[in-house]
């Protein structure tokens, strides 16, 4: 009984068992971390390189903390003060570290599919944090995680995912593992920000919000991702709040009382307004805390994988 | 696969009966002692044991189950990870004598990582180990326990199961062995 899969670099690869033998050992995980002694020796004979080309706070600090709390050896690399900016290729950064007894990587990349091609060249086991606009595997297991945990179950449930889908692993990493548990889910967005073909991975498409809040039980209010928008997509940020940025007003004005849920940094006052994120119906620090048991889940699985 | 049948029915009561006195005989009214079952097949040991000792005494019995997935000492060295079971320690082991109970003590490495696992509770007073089977001379660490309900000789290929009322319908311990 273990994981279909040597490397975690997309939801794409997992199937349900998968998903919810993560979900069981994470369970297990979330009750470690509640102790007073919060550490597990089992991966004490592991190393594992944190290597981020990117900028992470969260992803990085819970990877770190679930690593941590697993007893694994752990080194950490940002690429921002590396040889990466002397020139050197991501194959052969990656291969210095292995050279060092590494065994596992968890990579964080600007582009698309550095987690798949790192893990066709090198022998580690390789966890995708994040490749771009592609995926974000561990980000929508621990979102579906919380759902599951706040509503006992995801399937049958509906969930709207709002804001800049387009440029988001977050959305496309969500859409993959909650359709693969079962929940409904639907996508909510400027036309701009929408990408033409979503409609093929099975999900409804709504363009205003407050429909799309009235359907759902939870929403998903994702950050208008600046850094990687090339063209303008909306005339302002002042418009976009005013269409897509959720409020207490909107809020307490639904049928009934939704979940609310971020995967950070929240830009406050655009996606979601403070009194929103603040709020008895907001899972945002829920969802970090499930971020570092469902992490360990990932990784004891992958690193207890026979000739890993 | 060869059955023989080590104990059932009213000896199988018998035997839970007497290590409860033996414990009574160590532990008094057990205000100061704790029972742990170790996941998976010691907690229903130590579920019955806590039962009948509340029986006898009429006191309340803190009794807790204790997982050791993340202490084995085989992670790695297996053919996949072991999927974990719940840990239910709702009390203090601080300076409590623990009594680790498992249904069978067959190479000792289980008793090591409970020994390890219960540590993240605290540092309990004194830790014993009582067991329904002892599968002798057949140790892998210098573990040994404290009561034990019966004692088994057997080989490596053959297997000691432990059924309970509870959760397979009949008290029963079973040596299997591989017909040849």
């Amino acid at each position: 009984m273990g994981l279909s899969t040597r490397h975690l670099l997309g939801i794409k690869d997992l199937n349900r068992n998968d998903i919810e033998l993560i979900f069981n050992t994470a369970d297990t995980f979330k009750d470690v971390i509640n102790r007073p002694i919060k550490k597990v020796p089992s991966l004490r004979d592991v190393t594992i390189a944190n290597i981020f080309f990117e900028n992470s706070t969260r992803t990085r600090l819970s990877f770190e903390l679930a690593e941590r709390r697993l007893s694994a050896d752990t080194l950490n690399f940002a690429a921002s003060s590396s040889s990466v900016s002397k020139g050197e290729t991501l194959i052969d950064t990656v291969n210095n570290i292995l050279a060092m007894k590494v065994d596992m990587v968890v990579m964080r990349h600007p582009y698309a599919g550095a987690g798949v091609f790192l893990s066709k060249h090198v022998k580690a086991q390789i966890v995708n944090a994040g490749d771009g606009a592609h995926e974000h595997p561990t980000q929508a297991l621990l979102d579906a995680f919380s759902i599951r945990e706040k509503l006992g179950d995801v399937e049958g449930k509906k969930i709207v995912i709002v804001g800049d889908i387009l440029h988001s692993r977050v959305a496309l990493s969500n859409i993959l593992c909650l359709k693969q548990l079962g929940a409904e889910v639907m996508v909510c967005g400027p036309t701009t920000l929408i990408p033409k073909y979503i409609g093929s991975l099975g999900v409804k498409v709504e363009h205003d919000l407050r429909k799309a809040l009235n359907w759902c039980d939870v929403a998903n209010m994702l950050r208008i991702q600046l850094e990687r928008q090339d063209i303008k997509y909306f005339p302002s940020l002042r418009e976009y709040t005013m269409l897509y940025g959720l409020d207490k007003q909107i809020l307490d004005s639904l049928d009934k009382e939704i979940l609310v849920m971020h995967p950070g940094p929240i830009n406050r006052g655009v996606e979601i307004t403070s009194d929103v994120a603040d709020s008895k119906q907001s899972l945002i620090l829920d969802q970090v805390e499930n971020g570092v048991a469902v992490r360990m889940a990932v990784l004891y699985l992958l690193a207890g994988q026979s000739g890993a | 696969m060869q059955n023989l049948t080590l104990l059932d029915g009213p000896k199988f009561q018998i035997t839970i009966q007497r290590l409860c006195r033996q414990l009574i005989e160590n532990h008094n009214d057990f205000s100061n002692a704790i029972l742990i079952g170790i996941q998976p097949r010691g907690i229903y040991l130590a579920r019955r044991v806590a039962d009948e000792l509340r029986k006898i005494l009429n006191k309340p019995i803190l009794q807790g189950d204790l997982d050791i997935t993340f202490y084995r000492d085989d992670f790695r060295r297996r053919e996949g990870p072991l999927v974990p079971n719940q840990t239910k320690i709702d009390f203090i082991i601080e300076g409590k004598n623990v009594v680790l109970m498992d249904d069978v003590l067959w190479t000792g490495r289980t008793i090591r990582a409970a020994m390890d696992a219960m540590l993240a509770f605290g540092r309990p007073g004194k830790v014993e180990l009582l067991t329904l089977v002892d599968r002798r001379y057949s140790r892998h660490i210098p573990v040994t326990a404290d009561y034990t309900g019966i004692e088994v000789d057997s080989i490596a290929s053959q297997k000691v199961v432990v059924s309970w009322k509870e959760t397979d319908g009949e008290d029963k311990i079973v040596l299997l062995s591989e017909e040849l």
